[in-house]
């Protein structure tokens, strides 16, 4: 039985190469559902990992009470002082609280090719202690930015995307000139924003001595109730305190769910009609070789192995097709660098992430369509009356 | 025989294949029309919004607040007929945050904005009802909001003075747009009225977001947006003044690469139905050779062979395709039901269109290569099967 199978499967496979036309259907067809399967969710997936990559476990972020993001949210800086004594708060390398107020002001740049219409970047105004908040944000090139001056760094995704945010060149806001005087790389959600000392900031946007969002760094990850139960009862706030992670998190849900759902009705879809394609190559292969599969039977070859050999072929070739498809959604995209409007209404750049989870599953549908592609013609060809088909022309 | 059923019979010669082709070029194209619906909402120019109003904006960029005090200065500008104010309540309502509230100056939202249409009773009343607020038909039908209603609302960037994030409004009038397009736009907004906003407000009461300033003459545009931004050169609070369509462009186009994401995929498919149709057109000519060489001995000439195998061609595509299309029309319809009035997938005509173009696109590039070959075909030849 199984030599037989061996037999019959080698035979069918090595004459491939003389009917390339119809197989090659099986081939583009898989390659194009698993490139865009691969595609759409490696672009889901970077995004997901920019933003929660960007948080920490044992950071907390402190907003106004229902505000819900850094960009609706803004509190006094009294408010902002009592905030940095809450307890739970660790120490940072001064020995001081590790906590810093931010304020977030959206600002426009025009993105690479573009001329006319701006889209929004988030410009954070940080103190000293966002820095030691975020161990990971790394200067490239330039300097930090001089407290006290209008001097700003950019992130490397912004960089990268944007036009006029290169180290030297200056932007122009509220009637002021800010010098870029540096560019900051983090590998996350930090590198699509542009940051500047809090208190020049706070006076170019009038925003007095008030902040958006206070940051802290917690003394172990479950400090964090600590400092909520301790801030929910201090009447003179009325404030929300996230984990900083689950803050990122949050803002990825809504995206990925998208993509996700526009991932799979186009998988399916596409896979219908991949199926039929495949369904389509696998009857007609069998057809031309009606003759051959007969004379076969008729030397005492049982019907299983033949229609393995028909199973195997297709799923063989889906296989092929789905790793083109996956090396194509590979060389296309990984890495690429793309931007969208992320929840907190300003851009967000990241990468798309091929994985290799991603690229096994992408293969996987390949051979289950592959399989049912083979299923009905194999079965016919197994079931051939011998006579008949011999006598076919 | 009619020509047409000769063609049709053909097409049906091997019914399995002609339906497993027929249903891959359904599938196809039942993707080309959700997709191409989807491309058109990211690459949207929105046309019906007209060239007869600007939006001022901060330089900085619109979520930075402009003073009041502007209002009188604009409207004195010449050119400029009347001033709307608006400013963003980031409202609230049951966990939605997807609702365009804006806290506006009634009597000017209905001389600036004469494209919603309501009663003018229902005018009057958003006039004069300090904590009134109107909503745009379609969203109105979402909730179930009637007139006579009271609204609860959050906001997450307003309290009011005592602290509260709660707001109640009276929903005093709904409106609609006045032709279809507008009717669209009624879908996510409302507005409220900025007199009380600015009293009861913890802050930001003295502050509008963006001014949206109709103009007398639509030829204008440009030299009234350069005297405003003049006006507020070097200024603190430096404006930036462009047409509202171009407005809005730049809010779609914040999207950012996303569009261009979906026509990668639209390429993929096509792509992939060329070579299933071509290869399925290409095996059954091929399968028939002796046919044709039959139908030329009977004193068909060339032409009429070729004609025959393209009309094949074509009834294939155009029938794969049209059902395709009419499969999206359904069930774009349902996924914009399901997704809500934020995502309007709606394959209409102008979709429609682009896919005639994709079918005729698509029968004449796999049909001409099968038909060219039939056509050239000797007669000699094929009959001796060589």
């Amino acid at each position: 039985m199984f030599r037989q199978i061996f037999a019959i499967t080698g035979l069918n496979l090595r004459s491939i190469p003389q009917r390339w036309g119809p197989s090659l259907v099986i081939v583009i067809g898989l390659a194009g559902v698993v490139a865009v399967f691969t595609a759409l969710l490696a672009m889901a997936q970077g995004f997901q990992a920019t933003l929660q990559d960007a948080g920490r476990t044992d950071n907390a972020i402190v907003l106004r009470g229902g505000s819900g993001a850094e960009l609706n949210s803004g509190f006094g800086g009294d408010s902002a002082d009592i905030i940095k004594l809450g307890p739970g708060i660790r120490k940072g390398s001064d020995g001081k609280p590790l906590a810093s107020g931010e304020i977030i002001v959206i600002t426009e740049l025009l993105k690479k090719g573009e001329t006319i219409n701006a889209a929004n970047v988030t410009l954070r105004g940080v103190e000293p202690a966002s820095f030691e908040l975020r161990p990971q944000l790394k200067i490239i090139e330039g300097r930090r930015f001089e407290p006290g001056l209008r001097e700003i760094i950019v992130g490397a995704g912004v960089a990268r995307l944007f036009d006029g945010a290169g180290v030297g060149e200056t932007l122009s806001m509220r009637g002021s000139d800010w010098t870029v005087v540096g560019i900051f790389e983090a590998g996350d959600a930090n590198d699509s924003e542009m940051w500047a000392d809090a208190g020049t900031a706070q006076s170019t946007f009038n925003r007095g001595n008030g902040f958006s969002a206070v940051r802290v760094g917690l003394e172990s990850p479950e400090s964090l109730e600590t400092l909520k139960a301790a801030l929910a009862a201090d009447p003179r706030l009325t404030v929300e305190v996230l984990q900083e992670q689950a803050y990122y998190s949050a803002q990825t849900g809504q995206f990925r769910a998208t993509i996700s759902v526009l991932a799979g009705v186009v998988t399916l879809i596409m896979a219908l009609g991949a199926i039929f394609a495949a369904l389509n190559t696998m009857y007609a292969a069998v057809a031309t070789r009606t003759r051959e599969i007969a004379t076969l039977r008729a030397i005492g070859f049982g019907a299983t192995p033949v229609l393995v050999s028909v199973m195997v072929e297709a799923v063989v070739l889906a296989f092929v097709g789905g790793v083109a498809g996956a090396f194509i959604a590979w060389a296309m995209f990984d890495n690429l660098s793309v931007s969208t409007l992320g929840q907190s209404f300003t851009q967000v750049v990241f990468a798309f992430q091929v994985s290799l989870p991603l690229v096994l599953s992408g293969l996987a549908i390949a051979m289950v369509i592959g399989f049912i592609g083979g299923l009905l013609p194999a079965v016919r060809a197994a079931r051939m009356q011998v006579t008949t088909a011999l006598r076919t022309q | 025989m009619t020509k047409t059923g000769f063609i049709l019979a053909n097409l049906f010669h091997k019914k399995t294949r002609t339906w497993l082709t027929l249903l891959s070029v359904v599938m196809a194209f039942v993707l080309f029309g959700l997709l191409q619906s989807l491309n058109l909402v990211f690459s949207a120019s929105p046309d019906f919004i007209g060239a007869t109003r600007l939006v001022t904006q901060s330089r900085v960029s619109f979520t930075q607040s402009l003073p009041m005090r502007m209002v009188p200065e604009m409207d004195a500008i010449p050119g400029v007929q009347r001033v709307m104010y608006q400013q963003w309540f980031g409202a609230v309502y049951r966990e939605n945050p997807q609702i365009f509230a804006f806290a506006v100056d009634p009597e000017r939202l209905h001389e600036v904005y004469p494209e919603w249409v309501m009663p003018e009773e229902h005018w009057n009343a958003f006039r004069g009802t300090r904590t009134g607020m109107i909503a745009g038909r379609l969203l109105a039908d979402q909730y179930g909001w009637k007139v006579g209603d009271k609204i609860p609302l959050q906001s997450n960037i307003f309290p009011q003075k005592n602290g509260s994030k709660d707001w109640t409004f009276d929903l005093v009038g709904i409106y609609d747009g006045k032709d279809a397009q507008w009717q669209q736009q009624t879908a996510g907004g409302m507005y409220i009225n900025h007199a009380y906003f600015a009293e009861a407000t913890q802050f930001g009461g003295g502050n509008a977001g963006i001014f949206v300033l109709r103009l007398e003459d639509p030829d204008m545009a440009e030299s009234v947006a350069m005297t405003v931004d003049k006006r507020y050169e070097n200024s603190a609070d430096e404006t930036k003044t462009q047409t509202e369509k171009d407005f809005q462009v730049g809010f779609l186009k914040q999207l950012g690469d996303i569009g261009l994401i979906v026509r990668w995929i639209l390429f993929a498919v096509f792509f992939t139905l060329l070579l299933v149709v071509g290869n399925t057109m290409a095996q059954s000519v091929r399968e028939r050779v002796p046919q044709f060489a039959v139908l030329k001995t009977l004193g068909f000439s060339d032409n009429s062979v070729l004609g025959f195998v393209l009309a094949e061609t074509v009834a294939l595509c155009a029938i794969g395709g049209l059902l395709g299309l009419s499969l999206a029309t359904l069930l774009g319809a349902g996924i914009s039901k399901a997704a809500g009035p934020m995502m309007p997938v709606a394959v209409d005509g102008r979709v429609w269109l682009s896919g005639v173009i994709a079918i005729v696109v698509l029968s004449l590039v796999v049909g001409l290569l099968p038909a060219l070959r039939a056509r050239r075909l000797k007669i000699v030849d094929a009959l001796a099967g060589r």
